[in-house]
């Protein structure tokens, strides 16, 4: 796990990332300026920093409503403007961007934070940019595979020996500038399946994986299928980190957590994705078993315990800020996260 | 209410003909009821690749917005080679998974030979279920010799029609209320 920057002693790792969306609120009609959300995004990652939080990502989708295309220049701004907190992508797309330049970003990245950048790689759920950056939306899977080797291989050699069908050969590359620590975290990003987190496993990469709603049990099944294929490949998935992923959102009771929330996630799903969230799953994300982690403070504690007991995962990122949330309410998240949430997950499950 | 009659097919006339008069008996019946219709023959759709309906342009995103945003569907469609028409396949491989979530669905299914009254039974409703629709079990099939000169002549057709346009309209204001209820019932 060293290699990851993740020391399991410490306990679980809470985190918080943001797909960088650009939405109207639903329930004032209103959207504030990219150039502000940009900024609240830098500000929000602040805030985490200073509340202990020990995680922040942007993610990069190219298609409206979103402001974080460049995401990596969102966490240039980041790193400098944070101290302890470690920062990352949610996901980079890999596919239609070339390594060496994603290396180099995020080495720079990595120094100007101090040691502190992490790369999450991942396919695309949507494929308008396949268009937009001139790649052919027929090698979505040999685009993935191919880059995200090499991304792992400019990660690993310092000289960088290389041949492939989407980009041109290196011979005796140097990428430069190096990471802090010669190496940067790298996690492969998996949509929830199982033959999804199988492919993480095979190559014996540490596991993003993101989940909706539902049971957390079935999210189980997919940590076991990441976990028994690095094992059949010969890595050993004790060493191997996994991260969940999905939707936080803290008030004083379930039922105001819920009324808050769930109009933003609805509204901003039909405008991202062209469908809403269904409002009976949705109510299922009150239970105790469910993996949304919308309600009171205490009922978001026993959840990630609930979830952590489950998966045996090493780092939990919450997004609270999607479709618009005011920032006002995303801060007051943070602040509950930092002085109830994020003490009592450590205080259970840091080894003693 | 938003009704959008799909006919599912780009060549031929019977479906045509049969989803007009489904039009029109629609407006007829309820003057609330915006109807509009969609022959697949008038628009240039491109094959589906599997990308998101919003990420379409031109007629293949306006014919994909339209069913999305409806709140119920007629579709009529012709029977080929004991199946449903390519286009019509195409129009649901275009939309997610369960597109038809919350939209009731009636069909219309034409024919050259009676033997294929059971098509739409196992042909279409299946796909129907998949993707979360509530159908209007009781489909119209209607025959080649129903049709005389472009017009339907078997007054029994006319008058399936009329009932499949009130059992849309009677189902599409049940769920919804139903829906309503249900929703409010949760308390946020």
């Amino acid at each position: 796990m060293r290699k990851y920057r993740i020391d399991s002693s410490k306990g679980l790792e809470f985190g918080i990332y943001t797909l960088g969306d650009h939405l109207p609120d639903p329930v004032t009609g209103e959207r504030i300026s990219a150039e502000q959300r940009i900024h609240e995004i830098i500000e929000y990652a602040k805030l985490a920093d200073q509340a202990g939080i020990d995680f922040f990502s942007v993610g990069e989708s190219h298609q409206d409503y979103f402001a974080t295309q460049a995401h990596a220049v969102v966490l240039g701004a980041i790193a400098q403007a944070t101290k302890k907190i470690k920062i990352g992508s949610s996901s980079t797309i890999i596919s239609t961007s070339d390594p060496v330049r994603v290396y180099e970003n995020f080495a720079t990245i990595d120094l100007i934070s101090g040691g502190r950048a992490e790369i999450i790689a991942g396919r695309a759920s949507r494929i308008g940019l396949f268009d937009l950056l001139g790649y052919n939306l027929r090698d979505y899977e040999e685009l993935f595979e191919e880059k995200f080797d090499l991304l792992l291989k400019i990660n690993e050699e310092e000289i960088v020996n290389w041949k492939g069908n989407f980009r041109a050969p290196l011979t005796n590359a140097k990428i430069l500038p190096r990471p802090k620590n010669g190496s940067l975290p790298i996690w492969r990003a998996v949509g929830g399946t199982a033959a999804s987190a199988m492919k993480a496993g095979y190559a014996g990469v540490p596991m993003f994986m993101a989940h909706l709603g539902g049971p957390a049990a079935i999210f189980k099944r997919t940590i076991d299928a990441y976990r028994e294929s690095a094992q059949a490949s010969g890595f050993n998935p004790a060493e191997l980190p996994v991260t969940t992923a999905g939707f936080f959102y803290t008030a004083e009771s379930t039922q105001q957590a819920l009324r808050e929330l769930y109009p933003r996630i609805n509204e901003g799903m039909k405008k991202t994705n062209g469908q809403g969230f269904s409002k009976q799953l949705f109510a299922q994300g009150a239970d105790p078993h469910s993996i949304i982690n919308v309600g009171s403070p205490q009922q978001i504690i026993e959840k990630i315990l609930y979830q952590y007991e489950l998966f045996g995962h090493q780092r939990y990122i919450a997004q609270i800020d999607f479709g618009g949330m005011p920032f006002d309410k995303v801060m007051k998240n943070v602040e509950v996260i930092g002085t109830e949430i994020v003490p009592a997950i450590k205080k259970y499950t840091a080894k003693k | 209410m938003k009704i959008v009659g799909l006919v599912g097919t780009i060549v031929g006339h019977k479906t045509r003909i049969a989803m007009d008069y489904m039009l029109t008996t629609l407006r007829e019946k309820d003057p609330n009821v915006d109807a509009s219709l969609i022959d697949l023959a008038e628009y240039n759709i491109r094959f589906s690749d599997g990308r998101n309906y919003l990420e379409y342009d031109g007629d293949t995103q306006f014919v994909a917005k339209s069913l999305m945003d409806a709140d119920a569907i007629i579709i009529g469609t012709p029977v080929f080679q004991a199946s449903i028409p390519a286009p019509l396949k195409n129009i649901f491989d275009l939309l997610p998974v369960n597109a038809f979530q919350d939209k009731i669905i009636g069909m219309i299914v034409t024919a050259g030979s009676p033997k294929h009254y059971l098509i739409a039974e196992q042909q279409l409703k299946p796909i129907l279920a998949y993707m979360k629709a509530q159908m209007v079990q009781s489909y119209v099939f209607i025959e080649e010799k129903d049709f005389y000169q472009k017009a339907m002549i078997n007054e029994d057709i006319l008058f399936r029609i009329s009932r499949l346009a009130e059992d849309t309209v009677v189902l599409t204001k049940t769920y919804a209320a139903i829906r309503e209820e249900q929703e409010k019932a949760y308390g946020f």
